[in-house]
């Protein structure tokens, strides 16, 4: 199979103003992804599975990714030229060698949702061919576009990533919640979720739960 | 058979003429649709889920799953943990084939961090995988035979087999179905001498035990007459539904990832792919007894050829365990379809991502295209052909 810079070539050339960006895997696996902006991913999907060398006719996986807020501290080096010399140069002093500062700089990326979709061909027997969609941002309501038209293995999964994730697909045929039920408010799966604590008092000698439960509950009223 | 053109022979409004007391076929047979919820508590759903069945008739017309009563957020669990606390998690997930769930997690960890697993280790996760796969499909075979409505004998010369399958995995890893055998680099023991030889005698009588089922089973009327033609799927629509496994290559469709992806030592093993030719229900049946056939082949030569040598690899670290950061997708070919395990690290103890790709859950997706414009007891063995397990599905 040819490597994904080579297909980001030919989906450029065929659909020349979308974004595509192959995004590198640091890890021993090897499994870079193509990153695809929204506006086309239904077709450049589409395109994947019906091009005669690719053919990912399967779509094996579908996920959710929340990607919080995430502060990266950078290292970088700076070269600081030397101070002028206030007095004539000595022409036998050493050549002052200009300095190098190490500045840890903080970066801010700001977070975002993601959605990975693992294809492989069951034509051809060939794979995986990993695309990437991401939200602008992480706020309400997230959207993103279903490829259940192309693929129907995305029907349930994305399902799933609406019920636990909370994006929408738009353009899904049937978008409810699967796992949890109809009337369950949050998204459990986001990295924010905090969990009810409406389990009732029990005296218990984890002290994480005891505080939780005291902080639930009013404290007992004073016996007179 | 009466047809549906010609009603009028039953005089409607008697108590005697067949679908009196039901609204949906009693008017020249163009009554108002029947909706029934099948389940969640029902013996033939096989554990706690739900159809919303529209009735016409008889006839199926639309077909919602309702499932999720057995939810645990499996994977918030999973990045709460370390990796290797969630080994023990993922016996839970098919509780049936904690073996493969085992091994389809070991793999993605392996993938995700580079590490290499002893020839011996390899061996013995293939013996276990297809001890796993024998005990799968038996018991499937046994469950679709009950759903039919053979009563008691199928399953209970199911169990006989499988109880002997489950002796063995008890004495190799403790205990029967939550085995938490393997470990990131190998396999947690190493198989004594004698366990090997109780392996061996069980291969060796297990084609005796398919004769007898088969000459049960396989070319009875009844069975025929209700399974051929029932479920029918087709193989484009199981390719483009991700439908995988015996149900995928029911259809027809040559994928088999041991062929496929050729992980572990598979490519060294003399096997074949069976393939059905229809699709329908009898064909999935069939397909698992096939493959049961060649997996008794598999052991007998990963038996044959088992090596000696280390069963985790020395470098191999389980405890204090920090991939680098990166990203993963293992996966084999479980018994019931790609068990898949996709994780993110993040250079932490735990991963940053955890996810499970089950096929049960997958492969429920074309559950209604299948039972459209079939019966209701229909949509009871076609939902058996599936081979679902609830903790799986629902996670």
């Amino acid at each position: 199979m040819e490597s994904l810079e080579q297909i980001r070539e030919r989906l450029l050339a065929r659909f020349p103003d979308a974004a595509l960006t192959v995004i590198a895997n640091p890890g021993p696996a090897g499994q870079p992804s193509l990153l695809v902006g929204s506006p086309h991913a239904a077709s450049i999907a589409a395109f994947l599975r019906d091009d005669p060398a690719l053919r990912l006719d399967y779509c094996s996986n579908v996920t959710g990714v929340d990607w919080p807020d995430r502060e990266v501290v950078e290292t970088i080096k700076r070269t600081v030229p030397p101070p002028p010399p206030a007095a004539p140069a000595d022409p036998s002093a050493p050549p002052v060698t200009p300095k190098v500062i190490e500045e840890k700089v903080k970066r801010h990326i700001p977070g975002y949702f993601e959605v990975v979709y693992h294809l492989y061909s069951m034509a051809l027997k060939h794979g995986p061919v990993i695309l990437r969609t991401r939200t602008a941002d992480r706020t309400d309501p997230a959207s993103l576009p279903s490829l259940t038209p192309i693929w129907r293995a995305c029907e349930f999964q994305e399902r799933e990533v609406y019920d636990l994730f909370g994006i929408r697909f738009t353009g899904h045929p049937d978008l409810r919640r699967i796992l949890m039920w109809d009337e369950f408010k949050d998204y459990p799966m986001r990295k924010d979720y905090v969990e009810p604590d409406d389990y009732e008092w029990e005296p218990t000698p984890h002290g994480a739960v005891l505080d939780k439960a005291r902080r639930h509950y009013p404290a007992p009223p004073e016996s007179r | 058979m009466t047809s549906p053109a010609a009603p009028s022979s039953f005089p409607s409004g008697l108590p005697s003429s067949p679908g009196a007391h039901v609204r949906a076929v009693h008017d020249d047979f163009h009554g108002d649709l029947l909706e029934v919820s099948m389940g969640p508590h029902h013996p033939s759903t096989h554990g706690v889920f739900r159809m919303i069945v529209t009735l016409d008739g008889e006839r199926i017309v639309r077909l919602k799953p309702v499932f999720g009563y057995l939810h645990r957020n499996h994977e918030k669990l999973g990045e709460q943990t370390t990796y290797l606390a969630s080994m023990p998690y993922t016996d839970r997930l098919d509780y049936l084939n904690s073996m493969t769930n085992n091994w389809a997690y070991a793999i993605a960890v392996e993938k995700l961090a580079g590490q290499a697993v002893p020839e011996r280790a390899e061996y013995v996760r293939v013996i276990l995988a297809e001890l796993t796969r024998l005990l799968n499909h038996t018991c499937l075979a046994g469950f679709l035979l009950q759903d039919t409505g053979c009563s008691g004998t199928p399953l209970m010369y199911a169990f006989r087999e499988r109880e002997k399958i489950l002796d063995l995995f008890e004495s190799l890893s403790g205990s029967r179905m939550m085995c938490n055998f393997q470990r990131f680099g190998g396999c947690r023991l190493d198989p004594t001498p004698e366990w090997l030889a109780a392996v061996r005698q069980l291969v060796d009588g297990y084609g005796r035990f398919l004769d007898e089922f088969e000459a049960l089973i396989s070319g009875n009327e009844i069975v025929m007459a209700r399974t051929q033609g029932t479920g029918v799927l087709t193989p484009a629509l199981a390719i483009s539904a991700g439908v995988t496994g015996p149900m995928l290559r029911a259809t027809g469709v040559d994928y088999d990832l041991r062929k496929v992806d050729g992980y572990g030592v598979y490519p060294r093993f003399e096997f074949r792919v069976p393939l059905g030719a229809h699709g329908d229900t009898y064909d999935r049946y069939m397909i698992r007894i096939l493959e049961m056939r060649e997996s008794i082949q598999i052991l007998r030569q990963a038996l044959r050829d088992l090596p000696a040598g280390p069963i985790l690899d020395p470098k191999a670290k389980n405890r204090g365990f920090r991939p680098k950061p990166g990203e993963a997708y293992g996966r084999i070919e479980g018994p019931k379809g790609e068990i898949g395990f996709y994780l993110i690290s993040d250079g932490s103890p735990n991963p940053f991502r955890y996810r499970v790709r089950p096929p049960s859950f997958v492969n429920l997706t074309i559950l209604e295209d299948m039972c459209l414009g079939q019966t209701v007891a229909d949509a009871v063995i076609i939902l058996g052909s599936i081979d679902i397990v609830l903790g799986e599905v629902d996670r």
